[in-house]
């Protein structure tokens, strides 16, 4: 079979369940993002893949070849570390010919590997530099390329554009996607921004306290989370109380929301609505009514927050769609029922 | 962090103390020893103020060169064995758990804490043929009959590597200790095993914590004087045995002057040559 089966991993540090019984598909060429908060077990679930950590149990097999017992050097991967770990006593061209070095390529020939990887990264012309005194973006690529030396079959990601600013983050994210894709390469990516692996990712993992939560394809964990979790991590959310009333009908907020239906024998549970999903309006009617706590216009888009009783409710819209609404006034709040994904407990 | 360079008088107070230090006890002294260096030798009493260059050119011979080549040679050979002895044992170190490597430098500290003597003693009753360790391979079925070690030059190498080494650990650790081992990790996904990652990464990245070191332990290993005694026949002396002896017991503070003086410059050339050559290293 091709790609990475990652087959009940699980790895306890003392008393400590770091990871615990994941099991995860990764079609050859997929781009997947390990997305959680700090300590979700996600950069050991990737220090495993790449042989640097060893699972308590399970296995890891890639194209149908068990590399649990493989040590690191054996496994041809290439990773790229959160701090770089770029060699400080080589230049560009011989970190980036590492690989090549031991394995006793010629001169020529690393010298033919490293133009070819300069081009790919844009850097062409930089073998000679020494590494300290590249630009932050510039030692990004320069570890890139030196992972990507062996075209390897795995190329794993520790939180690679942390170190960055906001601005090249974002320019240096649709530049490794598109690298990926044109090198058609298995990816793995650990990150705990949730914007990164939107941009990048074919499929998105999300994980918790050592568990897989979620992992579907960006737009299905945004749209279709699976729980409150999942919900609140990726992006922002309204998470409100839903319960099944005495006519059968659904309610959030004591208004009943027709065409919500919930799962059978359940008359209790969350429901996750995306701001710009809920809608503002007139009082009265079917809306449910409150007052508006809080705008904050940023120009594009502008945030309502809207109070119901105790619970606040966010709704966002562009200025176009919302020309006056004002701190105070009364406002009536719909949401439509499509949108709204009841989350399991 | 900007650091600003000192404007007026006052902010180079705090440089007073370290300064008023470093004249009292070493730049008057020393002095003392250059001056004496050149005075004449007065065989009734002490030396008399003068200015003569007799105690250098007294040095000129093959007799002192000899010890001064084997001084250099011991103490370079020390240094050099101390730091292939001590970086892997170092490195390996780091990577044990904070209290094994606790327990280690404790234990090599409270070697620190043994005087000369008593470590020379000690290797030379372990040297011995009578109670030596040579007893113990007859015991194992390694020897026939215990065998004298000592004096032999094998002898005074052992015990200085011995006394040196706990000095080259603790100045090798804080460098080991904060080096990246993500940089190790790296080299191995790149496919490097360990030990070769070890040596095509470890060791360049920390050359000159690696030069420095060696040059530490070799002045360090040139000033010893009671070692080469103890374990070592009198070929084996070094030039510091001959200064003491001169300046104690021959009463020629002079000559011992211009040895010691004599030292200084070639240790310090040594040390030099070192650095440019690293440097030019470098810059390739």
């Amino acid at each position: 079979m091709s790609g990475l089966d990652i087959n009940a991993i699980t790895k306890a540090f003392g008393n400590f369940i770091a990871v615990d019984n994941v099991r995860l598909n990764v079609p050859h060429g997929t781009f997947v993002c390990l997305l959680g908060p700090s300590g979700c077990g996600k950069t050991t679930l990737l220090r495993m893949i790449a042989g640097l950590e060893e699972p308590t149990s399970g296995a890891i097999v890639l194209d149908g070849e068990d590399i649990t017992p493989l040590p690191t050097h054996k496994r041809n991967l290439g990773m790229v570390f959160q701090s770089l770990a770029l060699f400080p006593h080589l230049s560009v061209g011989d970190n980036i010919a590492y690989a090549l070095r031991i394995r006793g390529a010629s001169k020529e020939e690393q010298k033919k590997r490293v133009d070819e990887l300069l081009t790919l990264i844009h850097l062409p012309g930089f073998a000679d530099r020494p590494v300290a005194k590249l630009s932050g973006g510039q030692r990004q690529r320069v570890a890139i390329a030196r992972a990507l030396a062996l075209s390897p079959k795995l190329f794993l990601l520790d939180e690679p554009l942390s170190a960055l600013d906001a601005k090249l983050r974002e320019a240096m994210q649709v530049e490794l996607r598109q690298l990926q894709q044109r090198l058609g390469i298995t990816t793995i990516v650990v990150t705990h921004d949730q914007r990164e692996a939107m941009t990048m990712a074919d499929l998105v993992v999300v994980m918790g306290h050592g568990r897989i939560l979620q992992a579907a394809p960006p737009i299905e964990i945004y749209r279709k989370p699976a729980d409150a979790f999942v919900a609140d991590f990726i992006g922002i959310t309204n998470l409100l109380p839903a319960e099944v009333d005495s006519a059968g009908r659904t309610t959030i907020l004591g208004t009943a929301i027709p065409g919500l239906a919930m799962p059978a024998g359940v008359t209790k549970a969350s429901v996750s609505i995306r701001p710009e999903d809920v809608h503002l309006g007139e009082p009265g009617g079917r809306a449910i009514t409150g007052q508006v706590t809080f705008v904050r216009d940023l120009g594009g888009t502008i945030e309502t927050f809207v109070e119901v009783g105790s619970t606040s409710i966010i709704a966002v819209a562009t200025p176009r769609e919302r020309p006056n609404v004002s701190v105070g006034a009364k406002v009536g709040v719909t949401l439509p029922p499509e949108s709204c994904v009841v989350l399991g407990s | 962090m900007r650091r600003e360079a000192p404007k007026s008088f006052a902010d180079y107070t705090p440089l007073l103390f370290p300064g008023v230090m470093l004249v009292v006890f070493f730049v008057v002294p020393f002095s003392t020893m250059i001056a004496v260096s050149f005075f004449k030798r007065n065989p009734a009493g002490f030396y008399t103020p003068d200015f003569v260059i007799d105690n250098y050119a007294r040095f000129l011979t093959t007799f002192f060169a000899g010890v001064l080549g084997f001084s250099l040679m011991l103490a370079v050979l020390v240094a050099v064995c101390c730091v292939s002895i001590a970086f892997p044992f170092t490195y390996l170190l780091t990577k044990r758990s904070r209290r094994v490597q606790t327990l280690w430098l404790v234990g090599l500290l409270s070697v620190l804490s043994l005087s000369e003597v008593i470590i020379g003693f000690a290797w030379s009753t372990l040297f011995s043929q009578t109670a030596g360790i040579t007893n113990l391979f007859v015991a194992l079925g390694l020897m026939d009959k215990p065998v004298a070690l000592l004096p032999t030059f094998g002898a005074v190498l052992a015990g200085m590597i011995y006394q040196a080494l706990p000095y080259t650990i603790l100045v090798l650790y804080p460098a080991l200790v904060r080096l990246d081992p993500t940089l190790l990790e790296a080299a191995r996904t790149l496919g490097a095993s360990p030990v070769k990652a070890f040596f095509n990464v470890v060791t360049p990245a920390l050359r000159n914590t690696i030069v420095a070191t060696l040059i530490m332990v070799f002045v360090f290993a040139l000033g010893s004087y009671l070692l080469p005694q103890i374990l070592g026949r009198p070929r084996h002396w070094t030039l510091s045995v001959l200064i003491t002896d001169q300046a104690i017991y021959q009463s020629n503070m002079p000559f011992a002057a211009a040895m010691a003086v004599f030292l200084v410059l070639i240790s310090l050339a040594l040390v030099g040559l070192t650095l440019l050559v690293g440097r030019r290293e470098n810059a390739l």
